[in-house]
């Protein structure tokens, strides 16, 4: 696809949308992918459409884990050539038409897409795949509750039959999003295993409102009570360092990133860009090339100490990130900014004690809700103002930090926006 | 039957939406600071409603709200609960259940009857900060909380209303939750006595049929308090 072929004002849009994006860099207001896309957008409403038309596209979707997935599957699909992505997280539609205004004519593209906008991407984009990561509680005083959202996923699948989809066999909300899908033909639906450490949101099934029943000797396995939806046999599968394909063949990911949970994400990749005809042995080794996604999982080093960033938006990935913590000194922040939602409540859906023991610090415009559950959970802590303070409070050497969506920011600008 | 103290947090499978589990871990905690011995108990919605001293009902989607209010109907432990004043705390959807009715799924459904209120479709949902004077015969500091529910309360003669709201909806903008006896409702979601350690420390004090317990350090729930209520323009 090139330039010329686009319609003139779809060009002049594109054009417009890339002088933005460069000009809002350039005066340290952002990474420009949503002022350049909103501006395009206005000129051509239909320009994520015009840009889409002829590439391969794979759409990345979920709560957790859909940035550093989409990063994975753009390295592994990268094995063919230059591929456009949103690689900054702005996963709504200005975001996607920024990436495609400012990839030029690659035909290879692989988006993040915000959950709440999957059916309009879908519409706009016509993609190849479309991946599909898991569902749980995020920001409930503004977004979909999980079975509601799971239930606009298969509503947005039915109206494409054609788009093939990856997805999550062992979260049952996704199972009920791709079920429909998969049964209305054979091979529409590849299904992927990476274990599901956060289960509270998936008790009852979505489909009729029984209990969803786990057996106690297989724990990944799951059936609805009254059989409406059990669990699939997944092609891709893990285990603690290793993909392993269809064929059975076991692919060593020497991930830099740290967790079970991103061998889960090499998983994915590795499914959705075997779509795109790249083996897993080609795009294996792309993976471990990926040091840190949009800062996070970074490591920065300050007045000796040796500063690691997580980032954690809700329960689920709470658990995921002490999962990867080393147990040594923690900052924890948090913020309930309008990115994050207002509402702090899901601090007591996560069990900080795993944290019991090591050196705690607090920080983050709501640290005062985060000190009530800690105490309530048995964790000591102390309480800083800044985040120099926290690194002044630690001993030379590691010091873990994890926080929000809108702390993690901060911390970063504090840390001259490491990428 | 244990001597410890009871405390029954209902259908956590259906009613666990934002964070509920803090108001049973919040109790078991400030019990403990007292040295009163407590347990914790978790029913499924399978289960049989065991004793208990204080219970405990959480918000949820409008599914698992009505299926919740099925089954509590039909085990009636709830019921005998009441009859024996033990002590209720529910928020949210389980508030609206232990009304004569509530809608959910846009159709009406019949309630337990143990609170004399029945609650409707509002015209706007109610997100945010919610904050009201608390009834003086309580003795309670203001209530601070956040609030996110589609509903309307609609209080009858036999309830009085927990508070009366400076800020938020609550059951209709006027009046926020709703008590009588030892049951208490409230639209303050989730880990609502995070914010209302004195609210705890009053299910306690119900429960155990002390007339004062032991002074707690309570900084930390002082600081959120007074930094919430701040944020509400309050203080």
């Amino acid at each position: 696809m090139t330039e010329k072929k686009l319609p003139l004002r779809a060009s002049l849009a594109a054009s417009v949308s890339r002088t933005a994006a460069a000009l809002s860099r350039a005066t340290g207001r952002g990474d420009g992918s949503v002022i350049g896309g909103r501006l395009g957008m206005m000129i051509d409403p239909d320009l994520l459409a015009h840009l889409a038309a002829g590439r391969r596209i794979a759409l990345v979707s979920g709560t957790n884990g859909k940035t550093t997935t989409t990063r994975f599957t753009a390295a592994a699909v990268g094995v063919l050539g230059d591929v456009a992505t949103n690689s900054f997280g702005a996963n709504m539609p200005t975001g996607h038409t920024s990436a495609l205004a400012r990839a030029g004519t690659t035909p290879y593209a692989v988006l993040e897409v915000d959950e709440h906008y999957l059916a309009q991407v879908l519409r706009a984009t016509t993609p190849l795949v479309v991946a599909l990561l898991n569902l749980s509680r995020d920001q409930l005083d503004r977004a979909k509750e999980v079975a509601m959202m799971a239930q606009l996923w298969r509503d947005a699948l039915a109206d494409h039959p054609g788009v093939h989809v990856v997805a999550n066999a062992d979260d049952p909300m996704v199972v009920y999003a791709a079920a429909a899908h998969a049964a209305a033909g054979e091979g529409r639906v590849t299904w992927f295993s990476a274990g599901q450490r956060w289960r509270e949101d998936a008790h009852v099934c979505p489909a009729c409102g029984a209990h969803i029943e786990r057996d106690e000797t297989d724990e990944d396995s799951w059936r609805c009570a009254t059989g409406d939806l059990t669990r699939p046999a997944p092609q891709w599968t893990v285990d603690e360092s290793a993909v392993i394909d269809p064929e059975g063949v076991r692919h060593e990911v020497k991930l830099q990133l740290p967790g079970k949970v991103n061998v889960g994400n090499a998983a994915t990749a590795l499914a959705v860009a075997h779509r795109f005809g790249v083996s897993p042995a080609d795009a294996a080794p792309k993976l471990a090339e990926v040091a840190s996604v949009a800062g996070r999982y970074a490591q920065v080093d300050r007045d000796g100490r040796n500063i690691r960033l997580l980032l954690a938006k809700n329960p689920a990935s709470w658990l995921e990130a002490f999962d990867m913590a080393e147990e040594q000194p923690t900052l924890l922040s948090i913020n309930a900014r309008d990115p994050d939602g207002f509402d702090t409540s899901w601090l007591f859906d996560v069990d900080f004690a795993p944290l019991r023991g090591r050196q705690v610090l607090i920080t983050g415009d709501r640290a005062f809700d985060l000190a009530v559950r800690l105490q309530v959970n048995d964790v000591a802590f102390t309480h800083v103002k800044s985040f120099d303070e926290a690194v002044a409070a630690v001993p030379p050497g590691r010091l873990e930090v994890i926080a929000n969506y809108t702390a993690f920011q901060d911390i970063r600008a504090e840390l001259d926006r490491v990428v | 039957m244990s001597s410890a103290l009871q405390i029954v947090w209902i259908y956590p499978d259906l009613l666990s939406t934002y964070g509920d589990r803090g108001n049973m871990l919040i109790l078991a905690h400030r019990a403990k600071l007292r040295g009163i011995p407590a347990e914790t108990v978790e029913v499924r919605s399978d289960q049989a409603l065991p004793y208990g001293d204080i219970y405990l009902i959480g918000g949820g989607e409008d599914g698992p709200q009505a299926l919740a209010a099925q089954r509590l109907q039909a085990d009636r432990g709830l019921h005998r609960a009441v009859d024996r004043r033990a002590v209720v705390f529910a928020v949210c959807a389980g508030y609206q259940l232990l009304g004569n009715s509530f809608f959910a799924k846009g159709a009406k459904c019949d309630g337990l009857g143990l609170l004399d209120l029945h609650s409707d479709r509002g015209p706007t949902r109610a997100v945010g900060e919610l904050a009201g004077d608390i009834d003086p015969a309580l003795g309670l500091p203001m209530l601070t909380g956040f609030e996110n529910h589609g509903g309307r309360t609609h209080l009858g003669p036999e309830v009085k209303p927990l508070a009366k709201v400076r800020t938020g909806i609550g059951n209709d903008g006027a009046t926020e939750g709703a008590w009588s006896g030892t049951v208490i409702g409230t639209y303050s979601h989730g880990p609502a006595l995070s914010r209302n350690p004195a609210l705890a420390d009053l299910l306690l004090r119900w429960a155990t049929g002390e007339e004062t317990l032991a002074a707690a350090d309570d900084t930390w729930h002082t600081r959120l308090r007074s930094e919430r209520l701040g944020a509400a323009g309050l203080v």
